[in-house]
């Protein structure tokens, strides 16, 4: 096991996390902390205060030069060409057959010096290389440089309702608002800070040099920030229904079912868009709740009056104090209030389909 | 709280213990598998009357985001299962050996029990 570990990748922030006493994990090829003093504690810290998570494994893919809109616009499902100075822009990545390679967050930055435009997509670790080979595979034709940049940064994020405010104390200049993105100055160093997040809670993510990241850190950690891992991100993300790729998303979905429509914007020509305009694979995924006791994991069985289906993703809500999880059903039962049955291990177990998000503050 | 093993109880190799009271015995989870499962956050008892048979699973715990099963180090029927913890899963964490015990048995094979570990044997099986 040793030799496994040995080959594991690790953050900037490793000495803090073990510092910490972190229990720390193989992920996507890294060794990240799942949790510190408890799943528990750091969801609820997020929820209601704030909570700093280390999202470097992370990729980041800087595509520039005077086609770069036209390329990611041919290349991502959304509109890139809405997408303004400064703003940032969720969209999956799909393969011809309208199958999810990925799903991203795009920044455009300011222009470089030469004025072509510049952005800067993040990847999910675990498809960072796949998604770069991807980019590269199809800048033919596009006066484009695509780079991978993923060791250029490391990647904070700090969520919570006074997530804002903490790292505002720190700040040299305007945190962006929701969706956008702003060059920044924190605990001394520069940093591109986002208005965005995996939690549903207000907060920023921070991109910075590696080597920047521990003062980050520590600066975040002094005002109460609690860190968090991975484990309380995933519970985190399914209270409000954030898909997760490798769970949610795969490519044997396409984004249409898995109730991404929003950022799917078929006129645009994208690589996938065709196969998209006549998809219906009769399926749909849709959150849950239990409405008596257990907790649904990836894999179990759903039994509707229309058909069977699978969960996706399930935990027990940290904040609702009941199993939730989303999962693929036949449309038929995908309307909020339908009663369901999730077969957790042998015992069905009684849930009902739920609008989105499962959780939200009241 | 710390770890610790109690000295009067019996050890399975599965990381549960038994407390004999006689003809009866009370099981649990030991320091050790709490600590390596994590926050529990839920336990489906088995029903009053379920037959378990030694080195058998006969119940779960989970924690947020792993399922684990539990063994029985004796066998018997359960004649009581502890419904606390349904409202307070954390028990088996915080008191593992007291609020966490999960049922108590009426063994059916009294002798099964020289063949448990002694809480000597059972730390020595942790260190090695």
């Amino acid at each position: 096991m040793s030799t496994e570990t040995d080959t594991l990748r690790r953050t900037a922030l490793f000495d803090r996390h073990a510092g910490a006493g972190a229990k720390l994990v193989p992920f996507a090829g890294w060794e990240m902390p799942v949790q510190y003093e408890g799943v528990r504690q750091e969801h609820l810290a997020v929820r209601q205060g704030a909570g700093v998570f280390d999202v470097s494994h992370m990729g980041e893919i800087e595509t520039t030069g005077p086609d770069a809109e036209a390329f990611l616009q041919h290349l991502l499902s959304n509109d890139v060409s809405r997408l303004a100075e400064g703003g940032a822009q969720y969209s999956v990545l799909c393969r011809e057959d309208g199958g999810v390679i990925d799903d991203l967050f795009t920044y455009r930055l300011r222009p470089g010096e030469d004025g072509a435009p510049r952005f800067l997509t993040v990847t999910n670790a675990s498809n960072h290389e796949t998604d770069y080979a991807w980019f590269s595979d199809h800048a033919d034709g596009f006066d484009v440089t695509v780079a991978d940049v993923a060791d250029r940064y490391a990647m904070l994020a700090v969520q919570g309702p006074e997530a804002r405010e903490i790292v505002a104390r720190h700040a040299r200049g305007d945190l962006p608002g929701r969706m956008r993105t702003a060059t920044v100055g924190v605990a001394g160093s520069q940093a591109l800070a986002c208005g965005t997040g995996y939690t549903g809670e207000d907060g920023v993510e921070l991109l910075m040099p590696p080597s920047a990241a521990p003062a980050i850190w520590d600066a975040l950690v002094e005002e109460g920030v609690v860190p968090a891992g991975l484990a309380a991100r995933d519970t985190l993300r399914t209270e409000v229904c954030f898909h997760l790729y490798g769970n949610d998303l795969t490519l044997d979905h396409n984004p249409i079912e898995a109730g991404l429509g929003w950022a799917v914007k078929l006129h645009t020509g994208f690589i996938g868009s065709d196969a998209l305009q006549s998809a219906d694979t009769g399926r749909k995924l849709v959150c849950f709740g239990f409405t008596g006791p257990g907790i649904p994991r990836q894999g179990n069985g759903i039994f509707t009056d229309a058909g069977e289906g699978v969960v996706t993703s399930g935990t027990m809500s940290p904040s609702l104090g009941y199993g939730i999880g989303m999962g693929y059903v036949p449309e038929e039962a995908a309307e909020p209030g339908t009663q369901v049955k999730v077969d957790v291990r042998g015992r069905a177990r009684a849930a009902e389909v739920r609008a989105k998000p499962l959780y939200s503050k009241s | 709280m710390a770890e610790s093993y109690p000295e009067d109880l019996k050890y399975h190799a599965e990381h549960d213990w038994a407390r004999i009271e006689g003809e009866e015995a009370v099981f649990g989870i030991t320091w050790y598998a709490q600590d390596a499962l994590g926050e529990v956050v839920f336990y489906d008892p088995p029903e009053v009357g379920a037959a378990v048979t030694k080195d058998q699973p006969y119940t779960e715990v989970e924690s947020v985001k792993a399922v684990s099963d539990v063994f029985a180090p004796l066998s018997g029927e359960v004649i009581e299962v502890n419904e606390a913890l349904s409202d307070a899963p954390e028990a088996v964490n915080s008191d593992p050996y007291g609020d966490g015990w999960l049922v108590k048995v009426k063994l059916s094979e009294p002798s099964e029990v020289e063949s448990l570990l002694d809480v000597d044997a059972y730390k020595k099986l942790l260190e090695s």
